[in-house]
């Protein structure tokens, strides 16, 4: 049987928040351990992030900019590569003469992480966002490739079967029963490229880039801000868990046979 | 494809001429004959490993015949022309679907329309006794759910010829009593006929009409021995026990 959870447990995490802000103070504007040239006070982070939010100094842009700017790499490269990566995935895995066409060439590339792809970018297509699209598109194919097909592949046996004693073709086949089977673990490969996609972005603009929180990071880097580093930091720790949102939104209302 | 699906099974009648399967240089099925007459309930026995699944899915088609041909009907056994329905021995619900959407699957395959799949679905619903749980996942089903639900989904597209392989297996014996006589009073109401597969003695002499013995690999048929008993049949009758131990001394191959 379940336990009947308590409304109150949500107190324990706060706890834990506030005695972890606490330490953060004390070590830094309550005792002066660290100056707030090599960590902020948890104060001084808010108040850098209120300011960034309508200056655009010191690297050239306001936090909302940078944001929209790493948002449109990120969001562009990533739709692209799950629109293409999931059906590609899907063929692959349902037929084979297609898998043993395209295979050769997506092994190569599987390989390689998508930061790895920076450089060759930025000589073919410079800094902009092009090059950085380019990139995040290729790691969410790969990522949505290879889950679309481990899932239709670990389709079960007894389900195929089901279908085709009820004298089901090939097509109803894969739409009525790999499909299903294989949405959990396509889910996956969504949430996991996303992941991927985000990552790659901030590191690929901490490389080469002049706009994006990852600039933004690298700049305050140069100039010994590590207010706006911090700031940067949060950033993209927010945004990514609030871009997971509509894929877990996803998740719940399909799945709602549980876990398969 | 099946619009005028009748909402009486016709019983299919099959013949297997010369039924044989190897798998590489093993030979499993060898050289099987025998017919089904319509809506008869014939029951399949042998000793464990003797290829009993393989002999079904080589009935449905779904594993390559060596030799040999099935006809259903008269004509070669073919799942996209023939109503034919498999319970599997393993629970093969859709996890994804809830119990009323597994029970429509069949009918949904077959392209039945709307309102005779809904009129099929209730009906089965009501057999089994899943009502309550219409709206149910798979996950949060006991084991005699899960089989009720694929004997459901099986009934409710009114199959002319109906395979089970050990449905039963895995279930404890008060609960196989009922299911075993659920399935006599469908197969009573529908004039399907049954291929059940089984390697309990007991079971299937409380459900044939005719018990037919396999031998070891490979395969053959050793009898087909006929089970009169009226129904509702009792285990613990003299005659019952009777033909119990004929069909088991059949069974012996040391």
């Amino acid at each position: 049987m379940q336990k009947k959870k308590s409304k109150y447990l949500w107190i324990l995490s706060a706890v834990t928040v506030v005695f972890v802000l606490f330490i953060w103070w004390l070590v830094t504007d309550g005792l002066g351990i660290f100056t707030s040239n090599t960590l902020p006070s948890p104060i001084k982070i808010v108040q850098a992030f209120i300011k960034k939010l309508t200056d655009p100094n010191p690297d050239g842009a306001t936090l909302g900019a940078h944001l929209l700017s790493s948002l449109k790499i990120v969001l562009s490269g990533y739709l692209l590569g799950v629109v293409i990566g999931i059906p590609m995935g899907i063929v692959m895995a349902w037929y084979e003469k297609a898998d043993l066409m395209i295979r050769p060439v997506f092994d190569m590339i599987r390989t390689v992480p998508g930061i790895a792809w920076v450089p060759v970018m930025v000589v073919f297509c410079g800094i902009g966002f092009t090059s950085k699209a380019i990139v995040i598109f290729i790691g969410a194919v790969v990522a949505n490739v290879i889950n679309a097909y481990s899932g239709i592949k670990q389709t079960k046996q007894v389900h195929l079967w089901v279908g085709a004693t009820f004298g089901a073709s090939n097509w109803q086949l894969l739409t009525k029963i790999a499909l299903p089977s294989a949405f959990p673990m396509i889910i996956n490969g969504l949430k996991l490229s996303l992941g991927g996609a985000w990552t790659t972005i901030v590191a690929a603009e901490l490389l080469a880039s002049n706009r994006g929180i990852g600039y933004m990071i690298q700049q305050a880097r140069g100039i010994l801000r590590p207010d706006i580093i911090i700031v940067g930091m949060f950033v993209i720790g927010i945004v990514g868990s609030l871009l997971m949102l509509p894929i877990s939104l996803l998740e719940k209302k399909v799945m709602k046979g549980g876990k398969w | 494809m099946m619009g005028e699906q009748k909402t009486k099974a016709a019983g299919a009648r099959v013949e297997v001429r010369n039924l044989t399967k190897k798998f590489g240089d093993l030979l499993v099925l060898d050289d099987i004959s025998f017919n089904v007459e319509k809506g008869e309930f014939l029951c399949i026995v042998g000793p464990t490993g003797c290829g009993k699944t393989t002999f079904l899915n080589s009935l449905t088609r779904l594993y390559d015949l060596t030799a040999g041909e099935i006809l259903v009907n008269g004509e070669a056994v073919d799942p996209k022309k023939h109503n034919i329905s498999y319970i599997f021995q393993e629970y093969s619900a859709m996890p994804w679907l809830s119990v009323e959407d597994n029970i429509r699957f069949g009918l949904d395959i077959k392209g039945v329309p709307k309102q005779e799949a809904q009129e099929n679905v209730e009906e089965m619903l009501e057999i089994v006794g899943l009502e309550k749980f219409r709206k149910q996942y798979p996950h949060q089903l006991s084991a005699s759910m899960l089989q009720r639900v694929s004997i459901a989904r099986a009934f409710a597209t009114k199959p002319d010829l109906l395979l089970m392989d050990e449905p039963y297996g895995q279930l404890d014996i008060e609960l196989r009593f009922k299911l075993e006589d659920e399935l006599i009073k469908l197969w009573e109401k529908l004039g399907t006929t049954v291929l059940f597969i089984t390697h309990n003695i007991e079971e299937a002499v409380y459900l044939g009409q005719n018990i037919m013995v396999l031998t070891n690999k490979p395969t053959k048929v050793k009898t087909v021995i006929p089970d009169e008993i009226p129904h509702p049949r009792d285990v613990t009758a003299p005659e019952f026990v009777k033909l119990r131990n004929y069909v088991t001394d059949m069974i012996k191959w040391w």
